[in-house]
C-alpha cells in the first residue's frame, strides 16, 4: 500500500516526463498530457535531454545500468515544481525505486528529492488540479485497465476513473478481474512468452465482454500488450492512452 | 487422470508452462479455486482494518526474527522443561535421518503424517521409504496426492489440481471406492481407511504453524482433525518444522493465526487448533508417550544473514500469493517443479536449490505486485523478486548460491548499450527520430512478441519532436 500522499496546492509550472514508450510509439499521448495540464494555466517544462527512467533494466535485475540511466534524469527537474509522469510503471519506478537505488551514494539526497516530486498523470489532474471537463463527445461506453503500478506501487486504482467519471456522456464499464494483470511486465512478456499472451488473451476477453468498443489505459505498456493483442486478433476493439482520451472528448 | 508418474522440476519451468496452458483441465480446475479462494479471503476480510491486522503481524515476525537465535534457544530449553526432546538439523538429509533413527528406536515401520510442507522439502516420505518405513499422508488432499504419486500443487491445498472426476478415479482405482461424483462418499471413504491406519501407526509426523518460545508450545492449524489424531494416536510424535516459525510470545498467536486462517481459505477460524506442550502427564489417559521437535535449517540461516532477504523468512505460509497470482493461477503449482510453487516458492527455492536450478522462477512474474498486497506479514515479494534476479545477472551481493548464473555476455552488452544511449540524449532524440523514419525496414514480427500480438509501431515523430513543434504553434489540431 502506497504511503498517504499530501498533495501540494496547483503549482505555475511542472515538468513533464514523458516516458520512452511515449516517446517512441506514443507520442500524441504525451503532447494530449501537456494540453491538458497547459489547458489548467499550468505552464509545462519539458526536458529535453530525458530519455527513459531506467525501469527495463532494473526489472531485469542490471541496477548498474539502471542506476547509470537514472543518474541521467536526475539533474533534469532543477527547480522545486512537480514532475509529472503520463505512466504508473514509470511513476512508481522514479518514487519508489530511485531512493533505493541510490540509497548509501551522493545522489541519494537529489534522489529522494525527485522521488518526492513524482505524480502519475492521473493522480495529478484529479488530487492537484481538480481538473474540471467538458465532455463534447457522443455518449459512449469504455472499459479501463489501471495498469498494476498504478493500482498498487503507486496506489492509484481510483484516480482514472475518477476522470471518466467526469465526463458527463461517458459510462465507464468494470470488466471481471478488473484488477489483474494484462500480462505485459515489461520484459516478462519476451522471457515467458507463453504466460503473458495467456494473461493478455484474458484481459482482452474480458474487456470485450463489456461491450465497450474502446478502452483506456494510463500506461502504455499495458496498451501495447492489449491493444497489440485486440489487433492481432482482427477485433474491432480500440484503445488510448487516457490524456489522449480526455483531451479528445474536452476539447 | 492418474496416469503415469509425471516428475517436474524447476529447469523445465518452460516447457512445464507450455504444457500446462494448453491443458484445459489444469487452467480450468485453477481458474475455479483461485476465483473462489480469492473471493473468500475478500469477504472474510470486509470488515476488518486489515491494513493495520497486517501490519501487526509484519511486526510480530521481524520482532520474532530480530531475536530468532535467542528465541529458538529459549523455545529449546522451553520445551525441553515440558518434556518435548528437541533436535537440530542443518538440512533437510539430517532432519530425515534425524527422523529415521527416532522411528527405528522404536522399532517403528508404520508413521502417520499430519500435513507438512517441510517434510515434502526434505523428501522426508522417500527417505522414509528407503529405510523400509512406511509414510502415509493423512491430510485427504496430501493422501489423495500421495495415492497419485504426485507432490501438492499448493501448500495449503496439496490436490487443488485435481478435480471430483479424477479425485474419484483416483480413489476407485487406488482405494477401490466406487466411481462417483458424491463427495461426502469419498471424504467418509477416505476418511474409514485413514482411520484404521491412524490406530495402527507407531508415529505421528506433523508440522508446526507457531512455535511459541515463551512457553515451549507448539500449535498446529488444521481443518480435518487429522492433525490432532496425528499428534495425540500414535505413541511417539515428531513435530518438524523450519527454524523460522519461532514466534516469541502466546499473545503473538492470535493476530497471526486470524491472518493465516483468513488469507488461506477465507475462513474466520478453523475447525482445529492444537496447542502442543509435551507428552502425555502421568495422570494422563491418552496422548503420546514421546513428543520430538526437530528444527531445521536448510539454508534459512544463510537467508537470515541478509538483510533484504531475511524478509522471506516472515512467511507463515497461507498460500495467498499464489491464490492471487496471475502466472501461478494460469500454470499451476506443478510447473514450478518445486516444493513451495508460486510467489513464495520463487523467493525461497533459489536459496535451497541454487539459481542455476531455479533460473526461471524469478523472472516467472510480471511484477503485478498482486502477492505483496495479500501477504499477511507484508513480505516485498515484487522487491524480492527483484534482488534474485539482480543476484542471477551477478549485479548482486554474490550471497545466493549460483549468482552471476545468468549472466551472459549478449545480454550485458545489450544493457550497456541501453545505458549508452539512455545516458547520450542527443544519440536518444537522434535514434527515435530515426525509428520513426526508419518505420518502414522495421521487421513486423519481433519474435515471441508477435506471435500473439501485433507489435507496435514506432510513430512517424517522437515526443521530443511533437513538443519542438507545439512550442512553435505548429501541428496544433
Ligand atoms: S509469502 Fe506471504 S502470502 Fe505467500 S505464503 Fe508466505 S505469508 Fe502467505
Amino acid at each position: 500500500m502506497a504511503p498517504v500522499k499530501l498533495y501540494p496546492p496547483r503549482p505555475e509550472k511542472v515538468y513533464l516526463f514523458g516516458t520512452c514508450l511515449i516517446d517512441m510509439f506514443y507520442p500524441e499521448a504525451g503532447l494530449d498530457a501537456i494540453r491538458l495540464l497547459e489547458r489548467e494555466g499550468i505552464e509545462v517544462i519539458f526536458p529535453d535531454d530525458q530519455t527513459c527512467c531506467g525501469q527495463p533494466a532494473y526489472t531485469s535485475g542490471y541496477h548498474d545500468e539502471a542506476r547509470e540511466v537514472a543518474r541521467a534524469q536526475l539533474g533534469l527537474f532543477p527547480d522545486p515544481w512537480p514532475i509529472v509522469v503520463p505512466s504508473g510503471s514509470c511513476g512508481g519506478m522514479m518514487r519508489t525505486h530511485y531512493p533505493q537505488l541510490f540509497a548509501g551514494s551522493v545522489d541519494e539526497a537529489l534522489a529522494r528529492d525527485v522521488a518526492e516530486r513524482v505524480f502519475e498523470l492521473t493522480e495529478f489532474l484529479v488530487h492537484v488540479c481538480h481538473l474540471p471537463l467538458e465532455d463534447h463527445g457522443e455518449p459512449e461506453t469504455i472499459a479501463m485497465h489501471t495498469s498494476c503500478s498504478a493500482r498498487r506501487e503507486m496506489g492509484l486504482a481510483d484516480t482514472g476513473p475518477a476522470l471518466l467519471a467526469k465526463l458527463g456522456q461517458v459510462e465507464l464499464v468494470e470488466q471481471v478481474r478488473a484488477s489483474e494483470c494484462c500480462g505485459f511486465g515489461g520484459t516478462f512478456a519476451v522471457r515467458h512468452p507463453e504466460v503473458s499472451s495467456a494473461m493478455v488473451e484474458d484481459k482482452t476477453q474480458a474487456i470485450e465482454a463489456t461491450g465497450a468498443k474502446h478502452f483506456v489505459t494510463s500506461d502504455c505498456g499495458c496498451l501495447m500488450n492489449i491493444a497489440g493483442r485486440f489487433a492481432h486478433q482482427g477485433k474491432d476493439v480500440k484503445g488510448e492512452h487516457i490524456a489522449s482520451y480526455l483531451w479528445r472528448r474536452t476539447s | 487422470m492418474s496416469a503415469a508418474v509425471q516428475t517436474f522440476t524447476p529447469k523445465a519451468f518452460h516447457r512445464q508452462a507450455h504444457d500446462a496452458l494448453g491443458n484445459p483441465q489444469i487452467r480450468d480446475n485453477f481458474r475455479r479455486a483461485m476465483d473462489g479462494l480469492m473471493s473468500k479471503r475478500r469477504d472474510v476480510f470486509s470488515d476488518w482494518d486489515l491494513e493495520t491486522l497486517r501490519e501487526l503481524g509484519a511486526n510480530i515476525r521481524l520482532r520474532a526474527l530480530a531475536k530468532l537465535p535467542d528465541l529458538l534457544e529459549q523455545l529449546e530449553a522451553n520445551c525441553q522443561a515440558n518434556g518435548i526432546r528437541v533436535h537440530w538439523a542443518a538440512d533437510g538429509d539430517e532432519a530425515c535421518r534425524i527422523i529415521r533413527d527416532i522411528c527405528e528406536s522404536h522399532d517403528a515401520r508404520a508413521v502417520i503424517k499430519g500435513k507438512s510442507m517441510v517434510s515434502e522439502e526434505m523428501h522426508l516420505n522417500d527417505h522414509l521409504e528407503q529405510a523400509g518405513i512406511e509414510a502415509l499422508e493423512s491430510d485427504l488432499g496430501e493422501y489423495l496426492v500421495q495415492l497419485n504419486q504426485q507432490t501438492p500443487s499448493h501448500i495449503i491445498m496439496p490436490a487443488i489440481h485435481l478435480n471430483t472426476d479424477e479425485i474419484s478415479e483416483i480413489m476407485h482405482t487406488k482405494t477401490g471406492t466406487e466411481r462417483t461424483r458424491d463427495v461426502d462418499y469419498m471424504t467418509a471413504a477416505a476418511r474409514q481407511q485413514l482411520r484404521e491406519r491412524f490406530m495402527a501407526a507407531d508415529v505421528g509426523v506433523s508440522g508446526v504453524n507457531f512455535a511459541v518460545a515463551e512457553t515451549g508450545t507448539l500449535c498446529l492449524v488444521e481443518n480435518e482433525g487429522n492433525g490432532r489424531m496425528t499428534t495425540t494416536v500414535p505413541p511417539v510424535h515428531i513435530a518438524v518444522t523450519g527454524i523460522e516459525k519461532v514466534v516469541e510470545q502466546l499473545r503473538d498467536v492470535p493476530p497471526l493465526y486470524a491472518l493465516l486462517t483468513r488469507s488461506a481459505t477465507g475462513q474466520h477460524v478453523t475447525t482445529y487448533f492444537n496447542m502442543i506442550s509435551g507428552p502425555r502427564k502421568a495422570d494422563e489417559h491418552d496422548g503420546p508417550r514421546e513428543v520430538h521437535l526437530v528444527l531445521v535449517d536448510n539454508g534459512r540461516s544463510s537467508i537470515y544473514q541478509d538483510d533484504e532477504l531475511l524478509d522471506t523468512l516472515r512467511c507463515i505460509r497461507c498460500g495467498a500469493c499464489m491464490n492471487h497470482c496471475p502466472v501461478y493461477t494460469r500454470v499451476g503449482g506443478h510447473t514450478y517443479g518445486t516444493t513451495y510453487p508460486g510467489p513464495i516458492g520463487s523467493i525461497l527455492m533459489p536459496h535451497m536449490l541454487g539459481l542455476e536450478e531455479t533460473k526461471d522462477l524469478p523472472t516467472a512474474s510480471s511484477l503485478c505486485g498482486a502477492c505483496g498486497e495479500v501477504c499477511p506479514v507484508k513480505i516485498p515479494i515484487p522487491d524480492l523478486l527483484v534482488r534474485l534476479r539482480k543476484e542471477s545477472v551477478g549485479e548482486g551481493r554474490g550471497n545466493v548460491p549460483g549468482a552471476g548464473v545468468k549472466r551472459s555476455g549478449k545480454e550485458v552488452a545489450a544493457w550497456k548499450s541501453f545505458q549508452w544511449l539512455a545516458t547520450h540524449p542527443a544519440a536518444w532524440r537522434r535514434s527515435t527520430a530515426l525509428a520513426g523514419k526508419l518505420q518502414a525496414l522495421m521487421p513486423s514480427s519481433i519474435g515471441p512478441w508477435t506471435d500473439h500480438r501485433t507489435a507496435p509501431k514506432p510513430a512517424k515523430a517522437s515526443l521530443h519532436a511533437l513538443v519542438k513543434r507545439h512550442r512553435r504553434g505548429e501541428g496544433e489540431a
